[in-house]
């Protein structure tokens, strides 16, 4: 499904990633984990289009095709979906509101009719059940005041309404709790599927506990530098980054 | 926002304005120029009677005592009085029609253009709409209606004619024609406007709507515009207006009283889309108006305001709290983008006791867009108890537009309590990331988020015109976001 080749990508001239490979099949749940400033967060913004980051020099392919000319909403609306590790807030802007707009977006992208508002409802009380979302916070503004544990489910909610084929997590067991990180993950369980393919960007293996990963990956310093099965993140989670570290010495930031 | 944000969204820039069309109905047009004789000849024009002639003309000596201000945050070539034409007026108008069938079918044109056709209004939106293009009022609706519960909505030319001692006792009551230069030049020239006269107790059961439309090139257009609620009554009023495109400014002095008398509520809505004027600032309408209400005993003056559009929008409208326990709101939008700038804000003055009053002012500025809020929250020394609560945000699109807040803020009584609270953001690229990354287009997500923004605002428009605004908004930011 995702094809990623010798992927360069920079900030003001600060080269972040420095050759990425990688291959998802779809099924698959890829964990890609590794120390603070080793590029992690930025192949997850990179991958969905964000502009801040020029990609210097690579391929991207989703489905065969390169990705490398299309705005983010192009690629949201082939089926790549990014949950936050920071969700914005948008004051003023109906959470339900919010997502009705996304769907209907997608849709038309797909040359669908609008969801009518009542099956929209249907969808979405469903789908807020899954991550136990309070159907409170969906009359809120989007974001807009919410606890961390809320915005994360939410984004797990809008992950489980647009039902993508790419879902990458960033960094979403971040600053949850351990009751709070059971529901995302529990969210995030039920979309797995033989169709859909998954990104879980990580520092910690304890998300991991939850949500099983296929493969696992060791980013440092803009590369991978170590691939394995989930195996490889239990033995991160006993020794530390500091071999990585050790390694690629003067790396990261 | 990222560069290339920027020049995607300048691109959008170039879309040129919906509303820019220009109709060949036939203008009775005067000479440009001004002098006593011209204040007669508009007077005589309209028939009107002796001492509303005298009062245009007490006004105009008074004009040329006064000199031109100009205090405002705002930049324009000096304006020459002698070149407006200040009377134009459709032929069909000293015949007016007495239904719609009657009406010119290229005025009617006109109004499908701007997609407000009067018949689809009458029958689906319920809203009595006493329509002017230029300076006459063309067509009235549903007045009969009305009239069964005495209420009055007419021109003001009709109600100088018909209601004089309604006309007599209020003109100039709240807006005296020694006010200021503007407001003392539109007290000599006025073209036309509305009235409208509540009896007591009465609750106008529809709203009343005024489409304001600037027509002949070169036109200053004098509005005059008067609201009584008499004790006890309500009345909520929607000015909206669209103006086609020209390349001379065109110079807009309206005037607004609203007097609501004890226990009396007035609600007026504007939705302002003037021609902005072109990227260079070329064209555009100056708008320069005077709009004032005095507020009774337990009285409730509501402005809503959505200003969209004009090079220059130059106001304040405002309220006079007389009477105890009064209440004054003042709501604005004001989106300035292009080369359009925009002095907007509200004077409260407190006189009377325990009154209270909300200033909620929304300032957008893209592109080149220079948006200054001014306002003035004045308690008098008699205002025991004043209580007023501001808000002004500031949002800013691009890197070249500006933001500027003043708040004056005058308290002669120890026991008032005036809150103050001013925010300016950036709108964020993270916001309109996050909105793409789900798919939405970055103009819709500009636009939901400017929407969002001023959703206060928006909540108190009536239903019909808050669905109208944020199309205007969406317009006027497809056009102008950078």
């Amino acid at each position: 499904m995702l094809e990623i080749r010798d992927l360069h990508a920079a900030v003001e001239g600060h080269e972040i990633l420095r050759g990425i490979d990688l291959s998802v099949a779809a099924g698959e749940v890829h964990a890609i984990m590794g120390p603070n400033g080793s590029g992690k967060s930025t192949l997850a913004q990179v991958l969905a289009g964000r502009e801040t980051f020029e990609v210097t020099r690579g391929e991207i392919l989703f489905e065969g095709e390169s990705l490398l000319d299309r705005s983010p909403e192009e690629r949201a609306q082939l089926g790549i979906f990014l949950a936050f590790q920071y969700p914005v807030e948008i004051p003023g802007v109906q959470n339900l509101y919010f997502l009705r707009t996304a769907v209907n977006a997608l849709r038309k992208a797909r040359g669908e009719e609008e969801l009518d508002p009542a099956s929209f409802m249907r969808l979405v009380r469903e789908k807020a059940k899954l991550v136990d979302l309070d159907e409170k916070l969906l009359k809120r503004a989007v974001n807009d005041g919410f606890s961390g544990g809320e915005k994360k489910r939410n984004e797990i909610l809008q992950m489980a309404v647009l039902e993508p084929k790419l879902c990458i997590l960033d960094e979403t067991d971040s600053g949850l709790d351990i009751d709070a990180l059971r529901t995302v993950a529990r969210g995030v369980n039920a979309l797995r599927s033989p169709e859909r393919a998954m990104i879980v960007v990580t520092h910690y293996q304890r998300l991991l506990d939850y949500i099983e990963p296929d493969r696992v990956h060791v980013l440092s310093d803009g590369r991978i530098v170590r691939s394995g099965g989930k195996d490889l993140a239990l033995e991160l989670e006993k020794s530390g980054y500091g071999w990585i570290e050790g390694r690629a010495a003067g790396a990261g930031s | 926002m990222s560069d290339s944000d920027t020049r995607h969204v300048e691109q959008l820039a170039s879309q040129e304005y919906k509303y820019g069309f220009v109709s060949d109905i036939d203008q009775e047009l005067f000479s440009p120029g001004l002098d006593e004789n011209t204040v007669r000849a508009i007077s005589a024009k309209k028939g009107e009677p002796e001492w509303m002639l005298e009062w245009r003309l007490r006004a105009f000596r008074h004009w040329l005592t006064m000199e031109e201000p100009h205090w405002p945050k705002a930049d324009y070539p000096p304006i020459d009085y002698q070149q407006i034409v200040y009377f134009a007026a459709p032929k069909s108008a000293s015949e007016r029609p007495k239904s719609l069938d009657e009406v010119d079918p290229e005025l009617l044109a006109i109004y499908n253009k701007l997609g407000i056709p009067l018949q689809e209004q009458e029958v689906l939106a319920g809203v009595a709409v006493d329509a002017v293009l230029d300076s006459v009022s063309v067509a009235t609706t549903f007045r009969e209606k009305l009239s069964e519960l005495g209420i009055i909505f007419c021109s003001m030319s009709e109600a100088i004619r018909e209601h004089p001692e309604l006309v007599r006792k209020y003109l100039g009551s709240v807006v005296p024609y020694t006010d200021n230069f503007f407001a003392t030049l539109n007290s000599a020239v006025f073209s036309d406007g509305s009235f409208v006269y509540v009896p007591k107790g009465v609750r106008c059961p529809m709203e009343l709507s005024t489409y304001f439309r600037i027509n002949a090139a070169n036109t200053g257009q004098f509005e005059r515009t008067l609201i009584v609620a008499d004790e006890g009554a309500y009345v909520s009023y929607l000015e909206g207006c669209t103006a086609p495109m020209r390349d001379e400014n065109q110079l807009h002095a309206a005037v607004v009283e609203l007097v609501a008398l004890d226990e009396a509520t007035i609600k007026y809505s504007t939705v302002q889309n003037w021609y902005p004027g072109d990227e260079q600032g070329r064209g555009g309408i100056y708008n320069f108006v005077t709009k004032r209400g005095k507020a009774h005993r337990k009285a409730k003056i509501s402005w809503t305001q959505v200003e969209t559009g004009s090079a220059i929008t130059w106001k304040y409208p405002s309220c006079v709290l007389l009477g105890d326990e009064s209440v004054g709101e003042f709501y604005s939008v004001a989106l300035t983008s292009k080369r359009q700038q925009a002095d907007t804000g509200t004077k409260m003055i407190h006189v009377g006791r325990n009154t209270r009053s909300t200033i909620i002012s929304k300032g957008i500025s893209a592109l080149e867009g220079q948006n200054t809020y001014r306002g003035l929250v004045k308690v008098a020394p008699g205002a025991e108890n004043a209580r007023n609560f501001s808000q002004c945000d500031s949002m800013l699109i691009g890197d070249r537009c500006g933001a500027h807040t003043f708040p004056y803020i005058d308290v002669a009584n120890p026991t008032a309590i005036v809150e103050h609270e001013a925010t300016t953001s950036k709108i964020g690229e993270d916001q309109i990331f996050y909105c793409q990354q789900r798919g939405i287009p970055v103009e819709d997500a500009v636009s939901m988020i400017v929407s969002g923004f001023c959703k206060e605002v928006f909540q108190e428009l009536p239903m019909e015109f808050a669905v109208e605004a944020q199309k205007l908004l969406g317009i006027s930011l497809e056009n102008s976001v950078g």
